[in-house]
């Protein structure tokens, strides 16, 4: 049995005042495997994102991704190795959407025409015509493009693992339905080991293999979908609860 | 208007070197201050506890007026003195607060979730600030790269004031000739030259605010054209100094004339090029650069150079050494020069004292020769003096004493200038000008002799550093060939073609020694 892509062993994190964000947390995610952390806002999942990317260090326990503490970590080689959606995207306000797509292969000085190639096939894969956009810039695409932008540029240099942090919150619910589609079909070719930080169960549902749920910085759920649906846990049922429904008529 | 662009076209070609100077001293004094002031920015944004230190020297720095900065600076070795360099620095330091303060500003106003997304990617720090805190603060930095640049087109124009030239030269000219047309000369291209950066910079920092990174790239690459042309053009005419003389002038119009004329003698009889530092304010600033060797010969007065510079009293005028009296100047002047390693050269020919002028009709109906034919119908007559001449222990009060000159009244003070018109107009009837006013024979006044030997000498006599002299012995035979050459009714014939007729400096001396005989046969 090979390590598990991502390790939390009894990691605590507290804010400088000593309020705990996490206390005592465990988790293991497997190489390929889509995780959703769903928690109320201020539940420490974006904190959980920057532990593994090493902008954060725990204050107790350890983080280790591919069996190797982030401590170990050089952290630009490990950052390097994981991919970055954000929260409100995060695109270069000063880069045209394919400099944008292409900035971590130029840090990794990959020959020009590669790095164009490359803009190339992901802007395809997140379906975006790249002869048409390319060129523009940021602030002149909807925010669902942007978002493809953004999923495009984090999967830049084909990195083993991504993190999205909220990375469909902004979008109005067709073009979010449309996207997790498309999350779908790319994670089908892919297979990368894919941390996803929500507030909304039902899009854990519909990209994730695995579903977390946070509260007051303990893991109070870690299971498969349906069974984190069955939960009667309080807790759980407080955000399952808060799922859309369609009324009836 | 059409005054001035006649004014223009005779000095074509000066307004062209003037307007290259003043633009190569903006451009590098705005290059040196952008390439530090950004480096200190972003180290002033990183650590907090710099940046108000900093910015608070940087506003203190910029309180000073320009004109004192100078003034601080002439003594200081390396970076001071006159001439460009020391121009340059004052620039580079009135640059850099508005560079460093917007660097600091345009680093601060990025969104930390940007930063962040950069870090995350796996950006070193080095890699963050060149992909994306640099493109971001850009037009922020440019903003005030733009201030820099547009204080420095106004404080350029100060500069000319330690020989630093540039359009400031017309002005300061224009000043001490009242002459607003020759004002207007240096000022209009100057006002025009501030706006021309203002709305240029506006115009990249607009296109980079609008984020055309292809437009970016155009501004990036203009803006490396002009710095590297400034950066040359200022290279080559800082080599050109190595070498060559360095002739200098104060800042009216007949010492410019006199330090063109001796440029003019030192390159066609020496045959070594000359670097012209003319219109270098007063007195004490050109003795200060021929002290430091920023000058190496200029035109002094035997009576300014004993009193202003050296301190010494003048001789006691009385009537039984009254013909000494010049010569004995000129020996204590020449002495006390050589104590500091300059060397005054024999007199030019003419003497620019004091003048007492009447209408010449008044002279020629009386026979008016002396002051002294004077003295019976001055209580009669009225006076108009320049308000220095009614200060000073050597002007009015001594003259009254001297030849027992009584007037109807106390005497009209009025600006100098005026008082040549004052006369010509009968409004007065007797002034105290400049023995070499250009308005003397224009206006047909006459300059009664000084027949007591009352004013002192000021012999007009190029002086020059020793050491240059010896290095090139050929430019003291150059200059002491001009020895009596130059009457007051040349040095008046010249003024009055510089300053009323607004001919063009170089080409009135031109005519001059082309006049006068070349004496290198004898």
């Amino acid at each position: 049995m090979p390590d598990p892509a991502i390790e939390f062993r009894d990691v605590s994190v507290s804010r400088s005042a000593g309020v705990p964000v996490l206390a005592h947390m465990s988790l293991a995610v497997d190489a390929g495997v889509v995780l959703a952390l769903v928690g109320r806002s201020g539940a420490g999942k974006t904190t959980i994102l920057k532990l593994v990317n090493r902008l954060l260090v725990p204050d107790a326990g350890s983080v280790l991704v591919e069996g190797r503490d982030t401590r170990d970590w050089e952290p630009i080689r490990l950052r390097r190795r994981i991919g970055y959606v954000l929260q409100e995207v995060g695109l270069f306000p000063h880069m045209s959407v394919g400099d944008n797509v292409g900035v971590v292969p130029r840090l990794e000085r990959w020959p020009a025409d590669r790095v164009s190639t490359r803009v190339g096939e992901l802007l395809d894969l997140v379906g975006l015509d790249a002869k048409r956009y390319a060129a523009r810039w940021p602030d002149e695409l909807s925010g669902g493009q942007r978002q493809r932008v953004g999923v495009a540029r984090a999967l830049a240099v084909d990195p083993p693992v991504l993190l999205m942090d909220e990375p469909f919150g902004a979008l109005d619910p067709v073009t979010r339905a449309e996207l997790h589609d498309e999350f779908r079909r790319i994670q089908g070719r892919l297979r990368k080991t894919v941390i996803i930080v929500t507030h909304d169960m039902g899009e854990a549902f519909a990209l994730a293999d695995r579903v977390g749920v946070l509260d007051g910085g303990a893991l109070v759920a870690y299971d498969t979908a349906a069974a984190v649906a069955r939960s009667s846990d309080a807790r759980v049922r407080r955000l399952l609860d808060a799922m859309a429904v369609v009324p009836r008529s | 208007m059409s005054a001035l662009v006649a004014f223009w076209s005779t000095h074509r070609a000066e307004l062209g070197v003037l307007l290259t100077q003043h633009v190569a001293l903006v451009v590098l004094a705005t290059a040196v201050a952008t390439a530090v002031g950004v480096p200190v920015g972003i180290l002033a944004a990183r650590r907090p506890r710099l940046s108000a230190p900093l910015v608070a020297i940087a506003n203190v720095v910029q309180t000073i007026p320009s004109l004192a900065m100078f003034g601080f600076l002439l003594p200081v070795p390396l970076v001071g003195g006159v001439g460009a360099r020391a121009a340059a620095v004052v620039l580079i330091l009135y640059g850099l607060l508005p560079i460093v303060r917007t660097t600091i500003a345009g680093l601060a106003g990025i969104d930390p979730a940007i930063r962040e997304a950069g870090v995350a990617m796996g950006m070193t720090p080095r890699e963050l600030l060149r992909h994306v805190e640099i493109p971001l603060a850009l037009p922020s930095i440019v903003a005030g790269i733009r201030v820099a640049a547009v204080v420095g087109v106004g404080t350029a124009t100060i500069a000319a004031a330690i020989g630093a030239g540039g359009l400031g030269e017309f002005i300061y000219r224009g000043l001490s000739m009242v002459d607003t047309t020759v004002i207007l000369a240096g000022a209009v291209p100057a006002a025009v030259l501030a706006l021309v950066v203002d709305g240029g910079l506006w115009w990249a920092e607009r296109a980079l605010r609008r984020r055309r990174r292809r437009s970016a790239g155009a501004v990036a690459a203009a803006a490396a054209i002009v710095v590297a042309a400034g950066v040359l053009a200022s290279a080559a005419g800082m080599s050109r100094s190595a070498g060559a003389v360095v002739v200098g002038s104060k800042n009216f119009t007949e010492q410019v004339s006199l330090g063109e004329l001796l440029a003019q003698t030192i390159e066609r009889d020496a045959r070594l090029p000359v670097v012209r530092r003319l219109n270098l304010g007063g007195t004490l600033i050109c003795d200060r650069a021929l002290m430091t060797g920023d000058v190496d010969v200029y035109v002094e007065y035997t009576g300014t150079a004993l009193t202003a510079i050296f301190h010494r009293p003048l001789p006691q005028a009385t009537t039984s050494q009254a013909g000494d009296a010049p010569r004995a100047v000129i020996n204590e002047v020449r002495e006390l020069y050589a104590r500091s390693g300059r060397t005054l050269l024999p007199p030019l020919g003419f003497d620019n004292t004091f003048a007492i002028l009447v209408r010449g009709r008044d002279a020629r109906a009386r026979g008016l020769r002396t002051i002294s034919d004077v003295a019976p119908i001055a209580p009669r007559w009225r006076a108009g003096f320049g308000y220095e001449f009614v200060e000073r222990p050597d002007g009015y009060p001594g003259l009254a004493k001297t030849y027992g000159l009584t007037f109807s009244g106390p005497p009209h003070v009025m600006d100098l200038t005026l008082s040549y018109r004052a006369l010509a107009d009968g409004q007065v009837d007797l002034i105290a000008g400049d023995a070499t006013a250009g308005l003397i024979q224009r206006l047909d006044l006459v300059h009664l002799q000084d027949d007591r030997h009352y004013f002192p000498p000021y012999d007009a006599a190029p002086v020059a550093r020793a050491e240059m002299l010896l290095q090139h012995p050929e430019v003291r035979a150059a200059l002491e060939r001009l020895a009596g050459r130059v009457s007051v009714d040349d040095m008046r014939a010249m003024n009055y073609a510089a300053d009323v007729e607004h001919r063009d400096v170089a080409a009135i001396v031109r005519e001059f020694l082309s006049r006068s005989p070349r004496s290198s046969g004898r």
